[in-house]
């Protein structure tokens, strides 16, 4: 049947592409491989120019797939199912990008087109090492190839086609109104994609500036681990065992600082748009990329004890290859749906598992199996590191690391071991707490370690040296310790006195890292910046775990429910105050440092969300400005809000604060009905909030109503009310009650902030007058909040920076070391 | 023995002591009998929410406290008491993973996990139902 309204070319040219890029990195694999294990210099050009022929057509049908599907997604054609389900003709057009990654397709497309760009840059600078690396990186090509195939092969389904129809992907099937005869065993009706008006638009969350820069970054990392794992391989392939040392330093460099800063930008997107109140809560997804980096940090150390001592060659193998590894681990992890129960921001299950298992095992098990038959030929040193030496310490630092990594990777695959063993073994209390608990340990260790190690010498180190050189940062360190611990006022006593005391010794040791790591720039290296990348990021890595440090630990919650103009009532009391706040619209209300006053909210153009703008007042008076936390509400057609937080960022600490309720219509149904009380001029009235006072009762002279409303006989009484409010204000209300062509009525009269309206229902002859309240939630506006002060996020960023920098200026160094090694040779 | 080696080994003692130390994290997932069985004892519950009780939430009364009924997949039922303020997307989750214990009559509630038709994927069922809702009104 020929359906109207389809522009079905960019699929098919889709389509071809992927096939392409399978044919294509299948034959780049193979040609790799028989460039390396050629003997003779010409067979080997000839499969090399095929092998180099074949994967830059890899890479074109890569970028050409990319393009189709952005073309599909910018142009809305919703009869492709991938733009219908993650965009929408109103989504922004910097959140098209977006949109790739909401879906396992595009993220896998994304991570294969980092692929292709390392490949390229390793092809042209490689050399030797190229055919068996880029042999390597062509497998991991096809890899991927298959997993956006989305083919059918004896009826197993390899894949997930992002060019799949609308029509074929399932979800027309139950809509009768899109069948023939509003029935849905008939086929559609050929105009079914004139009733497709939109999509289902992308998904709140990702809705946000970190989810367009923060993925491109974290999967550059994630496909640069490939490259130290791919030489670890050719290593063994090749049987050298440590010419691969030099090329692979500066690439692990380079991942690291990649892998780390794409992390913590996740965890700034955590921050900044999540509503857990923090920016990293050791959740499953978090951990399975921070472990690979743990690794590959660990890896990169042992290889610069290699090269300066001789010793750990052995590790440096295993923890590249693992640092790859589990990258694929974690990919199976968060993408097999198996987190289900202890994520909440998992993929769910794409019926793929198997082939992510796969995946995983493909390359961890050969791999492995290399490394355990080439393990007694990789040369070692019989002789044992003296306990003085630099490379003993650095030993044990990175193994504190790749041990930490091990207890995150078991902590974290708690539902693979129920899976597997068939247990129903639930994540502790506090989940947070027992990862804490062990990593302020972590935390003492490598920082006592970072801080010592650069003053040591390699081979062994005369202790009158080492005293010379670090007895004044160590003093420093002391001090302003000292300083920064009793004035800092860092305390976390709820988890107990043991806890605390290891957070204190953790804030001195990070400081000591901070200090002994910058003065080691001029103490050991003279100010040379060129040489001290090592020194900066581990500056940078002390200030992170300072930040970390201080900022869980004196994180204030500024909306704490205790002043609240509204009493508790009753069941909640056992309980901690809770840090929910309701502030209703122009109320002045009590929040810790601040007063904040709900001034209202405002739509933005062609979106259901809303922006609540809030006014906070420092109450020493120095500083006043304006929150606007928002809320998608009831978007793409669902009950519910999806809040997003709004923070103002200053040095020492950030003020935050997001919407965790607002009133539903729906439910607040206006019930209430008037009270009535005979009053007289001067009587008061309780109401729930306060109370109120009548002030006068008068009528307006006849001359003054006009007489087509009135009547001839009609009349106007007003009655001005004082009401006093329970929270300090009071207000003036004017009633009125007229008697118009002979019918009485009341006018009321009402203060939104106070849920209350008044009227006067009728005035006797005897000067008392019969005066009626009512409060009704449903005039009132309000909305619930939560607000934190966070000291110190700044500094976190900062710290996560200059650690990058640092790592970076490192791989420059090494490059241009290499070159000049090169240039001699 | 060198030195490293045993640095080594008591290194990764101490790293297997810790994994299976973790293992018994006093918790597990357990059904609505079995927790109220356990009194006290902190579990996970997977329940769902019982759409025909209200929820008990009045954020101008109390923004902390809400309440609702939960019924589990064999059918028995508890009241649920979460004091840490609105739950997102409660109304259109489809199971909930409840963190807390049953203490005097209720489950006290101290952590919720909504898994929603939506949180990164929408399913299937959900999609199909907003197509149609497209198809009904024009796509508005």
């Amino acid at each position: 049947m020929d359906y109207t309204g389809e522009n079905l070319l960019p699929g098919q040219l889709g389509h071809f592409f992927i096939v392409l890029s399978l044919v294509a990195s299948l034959i780049a694999t193979f040609a790799y491989a028989k460039t390396t294990w050629s003997r003779d210099a010409e067979s080997a050009r000839y499969w090399k120019r095929l092998a180099r022929l074949a994967f830059i057509t890899e890479v074109i049908s890569v970028f050409s797939i990319f393009a189709i599907l952005f073309y599909i997604i910018h142009n809305h054609l919703f009869e492709y199912h991938y733009a219908w389900k993650h965009s929408s003709r109103t989504l922004e057009f910097k959140y098209l990008l977006a949109c790739f990654w909401e879906g396992q397709e595009g993220s896998f497309l994304l991570w294969s087109i980092w692929h292709c760009v390392l490949g390229l840059i390793l092809m042209k600078t490689a050399k030797k090492w190229e055919a068996p690396v880029m042999t390597v990186v062509s497998f991991a090509q096809l890899a991927l190839a298959t997993m956006i195939a989305g083919i059918y092969i004896f009826n197993w389904k390899m894949g997930s086609n992002p060019f799949i129809l609308l029509r074929d992907s399932g979800i027309l099937d139950n809509a009768p109104a899109l069948h023939l005869d509003g029935d849905i065993t008939q086929p559609l009706r050929p105009d079914y994609m004139s009733f497709i008006k939109d999509g289902n638009d992308l998904n709140e969350l990702l809705q946000n500036y970190w989810m367009v820069i923060h993925p491109p970054v974290l999967f550059l990392g994630f496909a640069s681990t490939i490259v130290p794992f791919a030489y670890a391989i050719a290593a063994f392939w090749q049987k050298d065992y440590s010419g691969w040392i030099k090329p692979a330093l500066p690439w692990s460099l380079w991942t690291a600082a990649v892998l780390g800063v794409g992390i913590m930008m996740g965890a700034m997107w955590a921050y900044e748009s999540l509503t857990f109140g923090g920016y990293w809560a050791w959740d499953p997804v978090e951990n399975a990329s921070l472990v690979p980096w743990l690794v590959l940090v660990a890896g990169i150390h042992t290889l610069l004890i290699y090269k300066k001592s001789g010793h750990s060659l052995r590790p440096t193998f295993l923890f590249f290859i693992l640092s790859f590894g589990l990258i694929l681990y974690s990919t199976f992890l968060t993408r097999s749906g198996i987190l289900g129960e202890t994520s909440v921001h998992a993929f769910t299950d794409l019926g793929m598992n198997w082939q992510l298992l796969a995946f995983l095992l493909m390359f961890v098990l050969p791999s492995l199996v290399l490394y355990f038959t080439h393990y007694r030929n990789i040369p070692t040193i019989q002789k044992e590191e003296n306990t003085s030496s630099r490379e003993f310490w650095m030993f044990i630092g990175s193994l504190v690391f790749f041990l930490s990594a091990i207890v995150i990777t078991g902590k974290t695959s708690l539902p693979v071991f129920n899976k597997i063993f068939g247990t129903t073994i639930a994540p502790p209390e506090d989940p947070e707490f027992s990862y804490n608990s062990i990593h302020v340990y972590v935390a003492i260790i490598v920082a006592v370690l970072t801080a010592v190690t650069q003053y040591l010498k390699y081979k062994q180190t005369p202790f009158a040296y080492f005293r010379k050189k670090i007895w004044l940062p160590t003093l420093a360190a002391v001090i302003l310790s000292a300083v920064i611990l009793a004035i800092g006022d860092i305390r976390y006593i709820k988890k107990g006195p043991v806890f605390h005391t290891s957070i204190w010794i953790a804030v001195i040791s990070s400081l000591y890292t901070i200090i002994a790591n910058a003065s080691y720039i001029w103490i050991g290296i003279r100010g040379k910046l060129m040489l001290s990348g090592g020194s900066v990021s581990h500056v940078g890595f002390g200030m992170v775990m300072l930040a970390i440090l201080v900022s869980s630990s004196n994180k204030e919650v500024l909306s704490r429910n205790t002043s609240g103009i509204f009493v508790n009532l009753g069941e909640g009391s056992k309980e901690d105050p809770g840090e929910n706040l309701t502030l209703v619209q122009g109320v002045k209300t009590d929040m810790g440092r601040y007063w904040v006053t709900y001034e209202g909210e405002e739509q933005q153009p062609n979106k259901s969300r809303w922006f609540y703008h809030l006014n906070f007042q420092r109450k020493d008076g120095k500083e006043e400005f304006r929150l606007s936390p928002s809320a998608f509400v009831n978007a793409r057609g669902r009950e519910g809000i999806q809040p997003e937080p709004a923070s103002r960022h200053y040095l020492d600490h950030d003020v935050y604060t997001y919407i965790t309720s607002l009133p539903d219509p729906a439910k607040n149904q206006d019930t209430t009905s008037f009270q009535t009380k005979t009053m007289k001029k001067g009587d008061s009235l309780f109401y729930s909030k306060g109370y109120m006072v009548l002030l006068d009762i008068t009528e307006k002279s006849r001359d003054s109503l006009p007489e087509n409303l009135f009547g001839k006989d009609g009349h106007l009484y007003e009655a001005p009310v004082r009401v006093f409010s329970k929270n300090g204000t009071s207000y003036t209300l004017t009633s009125r009650f007229a008697v118009a062509q002979g019918k009485p009525m009341a006018i009321p009269d009402t203060i939104t902030s106070e849920g209350l309206i008044v009227q006067l229902q009728d005035v006797r002859p005897d000067n008392t007058v019969e005066f009626g309240f009512r409060e009704p939630n449903t005039i009132m506006k309000y909305i619930t909040l939560k607000a934190y002060r966070f000291p110190y996020i700044t500094f976190l960023w900062i710290g996560v920076a200059i650690t990058a920098i640092g790592i970076l200026l490192s791989m420059i160094h090494r490059i241009r070391l290499n070159r000049k090694e090169a240039n001699r040779s | 023995m060198k030195v490293i080696h045993i640095a080594l080994l008591v290194l990764i003692a101490a790293a297997i002591a810790l994994l299976i130390s973790s293992l018994d994290t006093g918790s597990s997932y357990s059904s609505i009998a079995e927790a109220k069985a356990n009194p006290g004892k902190f579990v996970h519950v997977s329940v769902k929410m019982d759409k025909a009780v209200p929820v008990e939430f009045d954020p101008l009364k109390n923004s902390n406290y809400l309440s609702f009924q939960a019924v589990d997949s064999t059918g028995q039922r508890m009241k649920v008491v979460y004091r840490k303020g609105e739950i997102p997307n409660l109304a259109i989750s489809e199971r909930l993973v409840l963190k807390g214990r049953y203490e005097a009559g209720q489950f006290e509630c101290k952590e919720v996990q909504t898994k929603c038709p939506s949180k990164y994927k929408d399913d299937p069922k959900a999609a199909s139902k907003n197509a149609q809702h497209n198809a009904a009104t024009g796509g508005m």
